[in-house]
């Protein structure tokens, strides 16, 4: 069967805004991923190297010694987001083993820039110390003179670099 | 009264409040087509502008809500996580992710969901961030200073602005329809650059939508933000029984063991007349009146402390003690006492001390092993997550 179009993005911005306020309603702060992310890497770390974990302060901080890195809620708000995720895309008809590229690139060419694309994003969003949930989404909706620097921020390096990959989008 | 703490129904009933939540936002970026980088990268070439309308929506949608709950005293503002300010950290932060995006076609919230639904390329993107969030921390130490600089720990755009916060919800409303109806004429001209462009909206809904998110603005301005007097008729029956416990007023030994703690920043508020100040005075003292206490500065100074800050009040009477209590406590002041009885016992209870160079305004640690340890009851319980810590530590 056909997969299903997706839904008016305003309509989406109205359901996003009510599950964004519900996560200040129940625990205070907003919408996360990167946080969780962070946490995958140090548990990573965390079986291979585990004094590493624990000589580096940023990791210690959050899997040094007892401290086991994966239990936090930022971790379950993930693994939610993991499930919406697989389940929106079921219900749609959505769930596909695919590679979303451009016209014009190899499968190869464009699974390597979107592990470069990610190692920036990592690096970036805890340079910003928020991803664009985290920062943009939660602290703009807080009024964060912070994060909404950092929004724009955002779409003006994504812009900027645009034209240099089009042909990996065009 | 919001917001609620779901920590406090047990470590699993709140993971799974978390866990609900992320999947609330997980179905909310499938649907709008974020598992999907062609839609997301499509943002930057001008021809699909979900992105910037879906996003943008929400933070309005979240924002309005937020703050028309707080007018109407359903929720504590100062209770609420506000994203720390880091100005240029995230500045370069943010124009790396920028590139991150286009270059790779997700963030890490989407990146998930498209991993959810099997898009070999999310899934890699996604473990392209787990290696990127490795090196950075592997190379922070190396420009930490930095990283920690142009901080703010609280500043909202209102306060950067000095407006109010209702004129700056309106303000970024119409910022957000003026994006908004910039996306729609985009769209417009570089899916059918043939065709005739016209300036002219004509989607009647999304006028009708428009509006309504505007009203609901100037509903939050005109109404306008609690001030502590009525921010403590909404919440100050929670504090109550924390009050008629007496769990805030500290011993006068207690303040010299805080005031002599070097990992606690103390801030002692002195609410006594100029006579008396000038008299005598505790030495890290300032004189403030009840006036002060209503200053959008004066909060704002206040909300800028570290976990490890603690405000002690000074007053001669109890009673304006306690209410300088209650209103600083309903603004979000963490880890407030009150210094009991005032000054009133000071000089009594230091009359005995016989140490070189004692200083009544200034009692050395010293003076603490002239005293009994179980001569006073410690009160002070540093709330180290001074608000909710946000998602992104």
């Amino acid at each position: 069967m056909e997969k299903k179009a997706y839904i008016n993005p305003y309509v989406a911005g109205v359901f996003l805004g009510f599950v964004l306020f519900g996560a200040f309603a129940l625990t205070h702060s907003g919408l996360g991923a990167s946080g969780a992310i962070s946490r995958l890497q140090v548990a990573a770390t965390d079986v291979v190297a585990q004094p590493h974990v624990d000589r580096v302060g940023y990791f210690a901080a959050m899997g040094g010694g007892d401290r086991h890195p994966l239990d936090h809620s930022s971790v379950l708000m993930l693994l939610g987001t993991f499930a919406g995720g697989l389940a929106s895309a079921y219900r749609n008809r959505r769930l596909k083993v695919e590679i979303c590229k451009g016209p014009k690139i190899s499968n190869k060419k464009r699974l390597i820039y979107a592990v470069l694309g990610g190692i920036l994003m990592g690096y970036g969003a805890r340079f910003a110390r928020g991803c664009t949930s985290g920062q943009a989404l939660s602290g703009g909706a807080v009024l964060s003179a912070g994060s909404w620097v950092f929004m724009f921020s955002v779409f003006i390096g994504g812009y900027l670099m645009a034209y240099f990959v089009r042909r990996l989008w065009n | 009264m919001l917001p609620l703490d779901v920590t406090e129904y047990g470590k699993w009933i709140g993971y799974l409040i978390f866990f609900l939540i992320g999947m609330g936002f997980g179905v909310v970026l499938e649907l709008a087509g974020f598992g999907d980088s062609r839609k997301l990268a499509a943002q930057f070439y001008f021809k699909d502008m979900t992105v910037l309308k879906t996003m943008f929506t929400g933070i309005i949608v979240a924002c309005l809500l937020i703050f028309i709950s707080a007018a109407f005293g359903i929720l504590d503002f100062s209770k609420i996580f506000v994203n720390q300010t880091y100005l240029w950290p995230g500045i370069i932060g943010g124009l790396i992710m920028g590139c991150g995006f286009i270059i790779g076609g997700y963030c890490p919230g989407t990146s998930v969901v498209s991993a959810a639904s099997f898009k070999v390329d999310g899934i890699l993107f996604f473990l392209g961030t787990i290696i990127g969030v490795g090196f950075f921390g592997e190379s922070v130490d190396s420009f930490s200073d930095f990283w920690n600089s142009s901080y703010t720990e609280r500043l909202l755009l209102s306060d950067w602005f000095g407006w109010s916060i209702g004129a700056t919800v309106v303000a970024v409303t119409i910022l957000a329809l003026i994006f908004f109806y910039g996306a729609e004429k985009t769209e417009e001209y570089f899916r059918h650059p043939l065709r005739k462009f016209s300036w002219k909206l004509s989607n009647a809904r999304y006028v009708m939508g428009g509006l309504a998110l505007l009203v609901f603005a100037l509903i939050i301005w005109g109404k306008g933000q609690p001030d502590a007097e009525k921010k403590w008729q909404a919440l100050g029956g929670q504090y109550q029984s924390t009050l008629d416990a007496r769990d805030v007023f500290i011993h006068p030994l207690e303040y010299v063991k805080t005031w002599n703690d070097s990992s606690i920043k103390l801030i002692t508020l002195d609410f006594r007349t100029k006579e008396a100040f000038d008299q005598f005075h505790l030495d890290s003292a300032k004189r403030v009146s009840l006036d002060d206490l209503i200053k959008d500065d004066f909060i704002f100074d206040l909300a800028q402390l570290p976990a490890q800050g603690v405000v002690v009040i000074v007053a001669d009477e109890e009673a304006q003690a306690v209410k300088a209590w209650k209103w600083l406590k309903v603004q979000g002041v963490t880890n407030l006492y009150i210094l009991e009885n005032g000054l009133h016992d000071w000089n009594q209870i230091f009359s005995g001390i016989q140490i070189e160079h004692f200083n009544l305004s200034r009692p050395s640690a010293k003076v603490l092993e002239q005293f009994p340890k179980d001569s006073y009851k410690t009160k002070i319980k540093l709330k180290t997550n001074k608000r909710a810590v946000g998602l992104c530590s």
